[in-house]
Protein backbone atom coordinates (compact mmCIF):
# COMPACT_ATOMS: atom_id res chain seq x y z
CA UNK A 1 0.00 0.00 0.00
CA UNK A 2 1.53 3.29 -1.06
CA UNK A 3 0.23 6.48 0.53
CA UNK A 4 3.06 8.72 -0.51
CA UNK A 5 2.20 12.11 -2.01
CA UNK A 6 4.71 14.45 -3.63
CA UNK A 7 4.67 17.12 -0.95
CA UNK A 8 2.60 19.43 1.24
CA UNK A 9 0.80 21.17 -1.67
CA UNK A 10 -0.58 17.89 -2.97
CA UNK A 11 -1.32 16.67 0.57
CA UNK A 12 -3.57 19.62 1.44
CA UNK A 13 -4.95 20.27 -2.09
CA UNK A 14 -8.52 19.30 -1.14
CA UNK A 15 -8.65 21.16 2.20
CA UNK A 16 -11.83 23.16 1.66
CA UNK A 17 -13.30 26.38 3.04
CA UNK A 18 -14.88 26.00 6.48
CA UNK A 19 -13.19 22.63 7.01
CA UNK A 20 -12.36 21.39 10.49
CA UNK A 21 -8.66 20.62 10.94
CA UNK A 22 -6.79 18.92 13.72
CA UNK A 23 -3.16 20.00 13.94
CA UNK A 24 -0.69 18.11 16.13
CA UNK A 25 1.85 19.76 18.40
CA UNK A 26 2.43 21.18 21.86
CA UNK A 27 3.66 24.74 21.65
CA UNK A 28 5.87 24.71 18.54
CA UNK A 29 7.05 21.16 19.21
CA UNK A 30 5.78 18.52 16.81
CA UNK A 31 3.73 20.87 14.61
CA UNK A 32 3.19 20.08 10.90
CA UNK A 33 5.28 23.00 9.63
CA UNK A 34 5.17 22.07 5.94
CA UNK A 35 1.39 21.61 5.77
CA UNK A 36 0.77 24.86 7.67
CA UNK A 37 2.90 26.67 5.05
CA UNK A 38 0.98 24.97 2.23
CA UNK A 39 -2.41 25.96 3.69
CA UNK A 40 -1.10 29.50 4.15
CA UNK A 41 -0.10 29.57 0.46
CA UNK A 42 -3.41 28.03 -0.63
CA UNK A 43 -5.30 30.72 1.32
CA UNK A 44 -8.24 28.52 2.40
CA UNK A 45 -10.48 30.48 4.76
CA UNK A 46 -13.07 29.79 7.45
CA UNK A 47 -11.04 27.03 9.08
CA UNK A 48 -11.83 25.56 12.47
CA UNK A 49 -8.52 24.48 13.99
CA UNK A 50 -8.34 21.98 16.82
CA UNK A 51 -4.87 22.24 18.30
CA UNK A 52 -3.56 22.40 21.87
CA UNK A 53 -2.01 25.83 21.20
CA UNK A 54 -2.31 28.52 18.54
CA UNK A 55 1.35 28.99 17.66
CA UNK A 56 3.17 32.30 18.09
CA UNK A 57 2.71 35.51 16.11
CA UNK A 58 4.99 34.56 13.25
CA UNK A 59 5.08 30.76 13.34
CA UNK A 60 2.81 27.72 13.47
CA UNK A 61 -0.94 28.37 13.46
CA UNK A 62 -0.11 32.01 14.23
CA UNK A 63 0.67 32.37 10.51
CA UNK A 64 -2.89 31.31 9.57
CA UNK A 65 -4.35 33.65 12.19
CA UNK A 66 -2.47 36.58 10.71
CA UNK A 67 -3.99 35.96 7.27
CA UNK A 68 -7.44 35.56 8.90
CA UNK A 69 -7.84 32.02 7.57
CA UNK A 70 -9.01 30.73 10.94
CA UNK A 71 -12.65 31.18 11.97
CA UNK A 72 -12.47 29.23 15.20
CA UNK A 73 -9.77 27.83 17.49
CA UNK A 74 -10.37 24.90 19.83
CA UNK A 75 -7.40 24.78 22.23
CA UNK A 76 -6.36 24.45 25.86
CA UNK A 77 -3.80 27.25 26.06
CA UNK A 78 -3.24 30.17 23.71
CA UNK A 79 -1.08 32.50 25.75
CA UNK A 80 1.85 33.08 23.42
CA UNK A 81 0.18 34.98 20.62
CA UNK A 82 -0.59 38.74 20.50
CA UNK A 83 -2.47 38.60 17.17
CA UNK A 84 -4.66 35.88 18.64
CA UNK A 85 -5.43 38.10 21.63
CA UNK A 86 -6.33 41.02 19.37
CA UNK A 87 -8.70 38.94 17.23
CA UNK A 88 -10.28 37.34 20.29
CA UNK A 89 -10.94 40.65 22.04
CA UNK A 90 -12.31 42.24 18.85
CA UNK A 91 -14.64 39.29 18.28
CA UNK A 92 -13.14 38.36 14.90
CA UNK A 93 -12.13 34.92 16.14
CA UNK A 94 -14.24 32.32 17.90
CA UNK A 95 -12.43 30.45 20.63
CA UNK A 96 -13.34 27.39 22.63
CA UNK A 97 -10.99 26.68 25.52
CA UNK A 98 -10.93 23.11 26.80
CA UNK A 99 -8.94 21.55 29.65
CA UNK A 100 -5.90 19.90 28.08
CA UNK A 101 -6.67 16.38 29.29
CA UNK A 102 -10.28 16.71 28.15
CA UNK A 103 -9.08 17.90 24.75
CA UNK A 104 -6.70 14.94 24.43
CA UNK A 105 -9.39 12.48 25.50
CA UNK A 106 -12.08 14.01 23.25
CA UNK A 107 -9.74 13.57 20.29
CA UNK A 108 -8.82 10.06 21.41
CA UNK A 109 -12.52 9.21 21.79
CA UNK A 110 -13.17 10.54 18.28
CA UNK A 111 -10.61 8.20 16.79
CA UNK A 112 -11.70 5.29 18.95
CA UNK A 113 -15.44 5.49 18.21
CA UNK A 114 -16.48 6.54 21.73
CA UNK A 115 -19.09 9.33 21.34
CA UNK A 116 -18.86 10.62 24.91
CA UNK A 117 -17.29 9.99 28.31
CA UNK A 118 -17.27 11.37 31.85
CA UNK A 119 -14.31 13.31 33.26
CA UNK A 120 -13.79 15.20 36.54
CA UNK A 121 -11.93 18.12 34.92
CA UNK A 122 -13.93 21.35 35.02
CA UNK A 123 -16.63 20.30 37.52
CA UNK A 124 -17.91 23.43 39.27
CA UNK A 125 -16.21 25.77 36.76
CA UNK A 126 -17.50 27.65 33.73
CA UNK A 127 -16.34 24.71 31.59
CA UNK A 128 -19.29 22.76 33.07
CA UNK A 129 -21.88 25.21 31.72
CA UNK A 130 -24.59 23.32 29.84
CA UNK A 131 -23.01 19.91 30.38
CA UNK A 132 -24.51 16.89 32.09
CA UNK A 133 -23.03 16.26 35.54
CA UNK A 134 -23.23 12.75 36.97
CA UNK A 135 -22.00 11.36 40.25
CA UNK A 136 -20.05 8.12 40.39
CA UNK A 137 -18.97 6.73 43.77
CA UNK A 138 -19.52 10.08 45.44
CA UNK A 139 -17.58 12.23 42.95
CA UNK A 140 -18.97 14.47 40.22
CA UNK A 141 -18.03 14.16 36.54
CA UNK A 142 -18.85 16.06 33.34
CA UNK A 143 -20.13 14.47 30.15
CA UNK A 144 -17.80 15.40 27.29
CA UNK A 145 -18.23 14.51 23.61
CA UNK A 146 -15.79 13.19 21.05
CA UNK A 147 -13.99 15.43 18.54
CA UNK A 148 -13.42 14.47 14.94
CA UNK A 149 -12.13 16.42 11.95
CA UNK A 150 -12.31 16.60 8.18
CA UNK A 151 -8.51 16.56 8.11
CA UNK A 152 -6.02 15.57 10.79
CA UNK A 153 -2.56 16.92 10.05
CA UNK A 154 0.26 15.39 12.05
CA UNK A 155 4.03 15.54 12.19
CA UNK A 156 6.21 12.51 12.94
CA UNK A 157 9.93 11.84 13.07
CA UNK A 158 10.00 8.80 10.80
CA UNK A 159 7.33 7.16 8.71
CA UNK A 160 7.08 4.49 6.02
CA UNK A 161 5.18 4.41 2.74
CA UNK A 162 2.24 2.61 4.43
CA UNK A 163 1.83 5.47 6.90
CA UNK A 164 3.29 3.80 9.99
CA UNK A 165 4.70 6.55 12.22
CA UNK A 166 7.30 6.99 14.94
CA UNK A 167 7.54 10.23 16.90
CA UNK A 168 10.53 11.64 18.76
CA UNK A 169 10.75 13.05 22.28
CA UNK A 170 7.91 15.26 23.49
CA UNK A 171 7.06 16.09 19.85
CA UNK A 172 4.65 13.14 20.06
CA UNK A 173 2.03 14.93 22.23
CA UNK A 174 -1.37 15.20 20.45
CA UNK A 175 -0.21 13.74 17.12
CA UNK A 176 -1.14 10.05 17.67
CA UNK A 177 -4.72 10.74 18.84
CA UNK A 178 -5.29 13.25 16.06
CA UNK A 179 -3.98 10.81 13.44
CA UNK A 180 -6.83 8.49 14.40
CA UNK A 181 -9.55 11.17 14.51
CA UNK A 182 -9.33 12.60 10.99
CA UNK A 183 -11.57 11.56 8.08
CA UNK A 184 -8.41 12.15 6.08
CA UNK A 185 -5.12 12.05 7.96
CA UNK A 186 -2.05 13.67 6.47
CA UNK A 187 1.34 12.85 7.99
CA UNK A 188 4.48 14.82 7.29
CA UNK A 189 7.69 13.17 8.45
CA UNK A 190 11.31 14.16 8.75
CA UNK A 191 12.38 10.90 7.19
CA UNK A 192 10.30 8.74 4.87
CA UNK A 193 11.57 5.15 4.68
CA UNK A 194 10.63 2.08 2.62
CA UNK A 195 8.36 -0.70 3.94
CA UNK A 196 10.23 -2.89 6.36
CA UNK A 197 12.67 -0.23 7.49
CA UNK A 198 10.76 0.56 10.70
CA UNK A 199 10.74 -1.91 13.59
CA UNK A 200 7.07 -2.95 14.08
CA UNK A 201 7.73 -3.06 17.83
CA UNK A 202 8.40 0.67 17.85
CA UNK A 203 5.46 2.00 15.80
CA UNK A 204 3.44 4.67 17.63
CA UNK A 205 0.77 5.29 14.97
CA UNK A 206 -0.19 2.25 12.86
CA UNK A 207 -0.58 3.11 9.17
CA UNK A 208 -4.30 2.27 9.12
CA UNK A 209 -5.01 5.78 10.41
CA UNK A 210 -2.95 7.59 7.78
CA UNK A 211 -4.15 8.32 4.21
CA UNK A 212 -1.30 10.53 2.95
CA UNK A 213 2.35 10.81 3.85
CA UNK A 214 5.31 12.81 2.59
CA UNK A 215 8.81 13.72 3.65
CA UNK A 216 8.86 17.34 4.78
CA UNK A 217 11.61 19.86 4.13
CA UNK A 218 13.44 22.63 5.93
CA UNK A 219 12.13 22.00 9.43
CA UNK A 220 12.76 25.06 11.56
CA UNK A 221 11.71 23.47 14.87
CA UNK A 222 11.63 26.80 16.61
CA UNK A 223 12.24 26.86 20.35
CA UNK A 224 9.95 29.06 22.44
CA UNK A 225 11.95 29.06 25.67
CA UNK A 226 15.61 28.29 25.11
CA UNK A 227 16.82 27.40 28.61
CA UNK A 228 20.28 26.06 29.35
CA UNK A 229 22.10 24.98 32.50
CA UNK A 230 25.37 26.67 33.37
CA UNK B 1 8.47 37.28 53.94
CA UNK B 2 9.71 34.71 51.49
CA UNK B 3 10.77 35.44 47.93
CA UNK B 4 9.99 33.02 45.10
CA UNK B 5 13.08 30.95 45.86
CA UNK B 6 12.08 30.78 49.54
CA UNK B 7 8.61 29.47 48.64
CA UNK B 8 10.20 26.89 46.31
CA UNK B 9 12.64 25.80 49.04
CA UNK B 10 9.86 25.36 51.60
CA UNK B 11 7.72 23.35 49.16
CA UNK B 12 10.69 21.13 48.33
CA UNK B 13 10.55 19.94 51.96
CA UNK B 14 7.12 18.40 51.25
CA UNK B 15 8.63 16.04 48.69
CA UNK B 16 9.05 12.44 49.80
CA UNK B 17 11.13 9.59 48.44
CA UNK B 18 9.47 7.64 45.63
CA UNK B 19 6.99 10.31 44.59
CA UNK B 20 5.81 10.99 41.04
CA UNK B 21 5.32 14.76 40.87
CA UNK B 22 3.80 17.26 38.44
CA UNK B 23 5.22 20.77 38.72
CA UNK B 24 3.31 23.72 37.30
CA UNK B 25 4.80 26.72 35.53
CA UNK B 26 6.52 29.48 37.55
CA UNK B 27 7.50 28.98 41.21
CA UNK B 28 6.56 25.25 41.09
CA UNK B 29 9.17 24.68 38.35
CA UNK B 30 11.81 26.14 40.71
CA UNK B 31 10.99 23.50 43.34
CA UNK B 32 12.94 20.93 41.29
CA UNK B 33 16.17 22.79 42.12
CA UNK B 34 15.73 22.25 45.87
CA UNK B 35 14.60 18.63 46.12
CA UNK B 36 17.21 16.90 48.32
CA UNK B 37 19.48 14.82 46.04
CA UNK B 38 19.19 11.73 48.26
CA UNK B 39 15.47 11.48 47.39
CA UNK B 40 14.49 9.46 44.35
CA UNK B 41 11.55 11.20 42.65
CA UNK B 42 10.21 11.32 39.09
CA UNK B 43 8.95 14.59 37.58
CA UNK B 44 6.05 14.37 35.14
CA UNK B 45 5.66 16.79 32.24
CA UNK B 46 2.06 16.98 30.97
CA UNK B 47 3.23 17.13 27.34
CA UNK B 48 4.39 13.54 27.58
CA UNK B 49 7.41 12.76 29.74
CA UNK B 50 8.14 11.04 33.03
CA UNK B 51 11.67 11.87 34.13
CA UNK B 52 12.38 15.56 33.51
CA UNK B 53 16.10 16.24 33.86
CA UNK B 54 18.04 19.50 34.27
CA UNK B 55 18.10 22.16 31.56
CA UNK B 56 20.45 21.11 28.72
CA UNK B 57 23.90 22.44 28.00
CA UNK B 58 24.01 24.54 24.82
CA UNK B 59 25.33 21.51 22.89
CA UNK B 60 22.53 19.23 24.18
CA UNK B 61 19.54 21.40 23.19
CA UNK B 62 16.86 19.36 21.41
CA UNK B 63 13.76 21.19 20.09
CA UNK B 64 11.87 17.89 20.34
CA UNK B 65 12.37 17.84 24.10
CA UNK B 66 10.51 20.51 26.05
CA UNK B 67 8.52 20.79 29.28
CA UNK B 68 4.99 22.13 29.77
CA UNK B 69 6.40 25.67 29.94
CA UNK B 70 7.95 25.10 26.49
CA UNK B 71 11.45 25.26 28.00
CA UNK B 72 14.17 23.04 26.60
CA UNK B 73 14.97 20.17 28.99
CA UNK B 74 16.84 16.87 29.25
CA UNK B 75 15.66 13.42 30.30
CA UNK B 76 16.82 11.49 33.36
CA UNK B 77 18.05 7.91 32.91
CA UNK B 78 14.97 5.67 32.98
CA UNK B 79 12.62 8.23 31.47
CA UNK B 80 9.44 7.36 29.58
CA UNK B 81 7.79 9.28 26.72
CA UNK B 82 4.09 9.07 25.86
CA UNK B 83 1.26 10.94 24.15
CA UNK B 84 -1.01 13.61 25.67
CA UNK B 85 -3.99 11.28 26.23
CA UNK B 86 -1.78 8.88 28.19
CA UNK B 87 -0.26 11.80 30.10
CA UNK B 88 -3.67 12.89 31.34
CA UNK B 89 -4.77 9.31 31.89
CA UNK B 90 -2.00 9.01 34.48
CA UNK B 91 -3.02 12.38 35.96
CA UNK B 92 -6.77 11.66 36.06
CA UNK B 93 -6.22 8.07 37.09
CA UNK B 94 -4.61 9.22 40.33
CA UNK B 95 -1.15 7.87 39.56
CA UNK B 96 0.64 11.17 40.17
CA UNK B 97 1.36 11.53 43.90
CA UNK B 98 1.82 15.27 44.18
CA UNK B 99 0.81 18.28 42.12
CA UNK B 100 2.39 21.65 42.82
CA UNK B 101 0.90 24.66 41.10
CA UNK B 102 0.48 28.41 41.34
CA UNK B 103 -2.74 30.23 42.20
CA UNK B 104 -4.20 33.71 41.95
CA UNK B 105 -6.79 32.93 44.66
CA UNK B 106 -7.69 30.07 47.00
CA UNK B 107 -10.92 29.88 49.03
CA UNK B 108 -11.35 28.48 52.54
CA UNK B 109 -13.21 25.54 50.91
CA UNK B 110 -10.08 24.68 48.89
CA UNK B 111 -11.36 26.12 45.59
CA UNK B 112 -8.59 27.45 43.36
CA UNK B 113 -8.60 30.18 40.70
CA UNK B 114 -5.56 30.40 38.43
CA UNK B 115 -6.56 30.46 34.77
CA UNK B 116 -8.50 33.56 33.83
CA UNK B 117 -8.83 37.24 34.66
CA UNK B 118 -12.03 38.49 33.00
CA UNK B 119 -11.53 41.55 30.83
CA UNK B 120 -7.82 40.86 30.54
CA UNK B 121 -6.07 38.27 28.41
CA UNK B 122 -7.61 34.84 28.59
CA UNK B 123 -4.79 32.40 28.04
CA UNK B 124 -6.62 29.19 28.76
CA UNK B 125 -6.48 26.60 31.49
CA UNK B 126 -3.98 24.27 29.84
CA UNK B 127 -3.78 21.16 32.02
CA UNK B 128 -4.65 22.88 35.31
CA UNK B 129 -8.31 21.81 35.48
CA UNK B 130 -7.44 18.17 34.85
CA UNK B 131 -4.67 18.29 37.45
CA UNK B 132 -6.69 19.88 40.25
CA UNK B 133 -9.71 17.64 39.62
CA UNK B 134 -7.73 14.44 40.13
CA UNK B 135 -4.51 14.92 42.07
CA UNK B 136 -4.11 12.95 45.29
CA UNK B 137 -2.29 15.84 46.93
CA UNK B 138 -2.17 19.46 45.79
CA UNK B 139 0.20 22.08 47.17
CA UNK B 140 -0.29 25.65 46.01
CA UNK B 141 2.56 28.15 45.71
CA UNK B 142 1.27 31.71 45.87
CA UNK B 143 1.59 35.26 47.12
CA UNK B 144 -0.54 35.77 50.23
CA UNK B 145 -1.73 39.22 49.05
CA UNK B 146 -1.98 41.16 45.81
CA UNK B 147 0.38 44.05 45.07
CA UNK B 148 -2.35 46.34 46.42
CA UNK B 149 -2.39 44.38 49.68
CA UNK B 150 -5.69 42.54 49.17
CA UNK B 151 -5.84 39.00 50.55
CA UNK B 152 -5.76 36.12 48.07
CA UNK B 153 -6.80 33.58 50.72
CA UNK B 154 -10.50 34.24 50.60
CA UNK B 155 -13.87 33.10 51.89
CA UNK B 156 -14.89 32.67 48.25
CA UNK B 157 -12.87 33.09 45.05
CA UNK B 158 -13.75 36.20 43.04
CA UNK B 159 -12.05 35.03 39.82
CA UNK B 160 -13.35 32.18 37.62
CA UNK B 161 -12.31 28.99 39.39
CA UNK B 162 -10.15 26.18 38.09
CA UNK B 163 -11.43 23.51 40.47
CA UNK B 164 -13.51 23.06 43.61
CA UNK B 165 -12.49 21.71 47.03
CA UNK B 166 -9.12 20.47 45.84
CA UNK B 167 -6.31 22.44 47.51
CA UNK B 168 -4.83 20.66 50.54
CA UNK B 169 -1.86 22.83 51.46
CA UNK B 170 -0.68 26.36 50.68
CA UNK B 171 2.84 27.73 50.88
CA UNK B 172 2.69 31.51 50.54
CA UNK B 173 5.32 34.19 51.02
CA UNK B 174 3.95 34.56 54.59
CA UNK B 175 2.90 31.14 55.83
CA UNK B 176 2.24 27.44 55.45
CA UNK B 177 -1.44 26.60 55.83
CA UNK B 178 -3.68 23.58 55.38
CA UNK B 179 -7.22 23.77 54.04
CA UNK B 180 -9.41 21.98 56.59
CA UNK B 181 -11.88 19.34 55.35
CA UNK B 182 -14.74 21.31 56.96
CA UNK B 183 -13.45 24.59 55.46
CA UNK B 184 -11.05 27.23 56.76
CA UNK B 185 -7.29 27.69 56.75
CA UNK B 186 -5.21 26.14 59.53
CA UNK B 187 -2.02 28.06 60.15
CA UNK B 188 0.95 25.69 60.44
CA UNK B 189 4.08 27.83 60.05
CA UNK B 190 5.11 31.46 59.75
CA UNK B 191 7.68 32.75 57.24
CA UNK B 192 10.83 34.15 58.87
CA UNK B 193 10.11 37.56 60.38
CA UNK B 194 6.33 37.37 59.86
CA UNK B 195 4.03 37.51 62.90
CA UNK B 196 0.77 35.64 63.46
CA UNK B 197 -0.92 39.03 63.62
CA UNK B 198 0.35 39.95 60.12
CA UNK B 199 -0.93 36.63 58.74
CA UNK B 200 -4.32 37.21 60.40
CA UNK B 201 -4.58 40.62 58.75
CA UNK B 202 -3.58 39.21 55.37
CA UNK B 203 -6.08 36.32 55.39
CA UNK B 204 -9.71 37.07 54.52
CA UNK B 205 -10.93 33.47 54.87
CA UNK B 206 -11.48 31.84 58.26
CA UNK B 207 -8.11 31.26 59.92
CA UNK B 208 -7.59 28.65 62.62
CA UNK B 209 -4.66 29.24 64.94
CA UNK B 210 -3.84 26.64 67.54
CA UNK B 211 -1.08 27.11 70.10
CA UNK B 212 2.33 28.44 69.26
CA UNK B 213 2.98 28.78 65.49
CA UNK B 214 6.57 27.89 64.65
CA UNK B 215 8.74 29.72 62.15
CA UNK B 216 9.54 27.85 58.91
CA UNK B 217 12.84 26.00 58.70
CA UNK B 218 14.32 26.42 55.23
Amino acid sequence: MNKVVAGPDEAVADVFENATLMLGGFGLSGIPENCISAILKKGTKGLTCISNNAGVDDFGIGLLLKTRQVKKMISSYVGENAEFERQLLSGELEVELIPQGTLAERVRAGGAGIPAFFTPAGVGTEVATGKEVREFEGKKYLLEHWLRADFAIVKAWRGDTAGNLIYKGTARNFNPMMAAAGKITIAEVEELVPLGALDPNQIHTPGIYVQRIFQGKNYEKRIEQRTVSK
Amino acid sequence: MLDKIGIAKRIAKEVKDGMYINLGIGIPTLVANYIPPQLSVVLQSENGLLGIGPFPKESEIDPDLINAGKQTITMMPGSALFNSAESFAMIRGGHVDLTILGAMEVSEQGDIANWKVPGKMVKGMGGAMDLVASAKHIIVAMQHCSKEGASKLLKKCTLPITGIKCVKRIVSDMAVLDVLPQGGFKLLERAPGVSVEQIKNATEGRLEIEGNIPEMQL
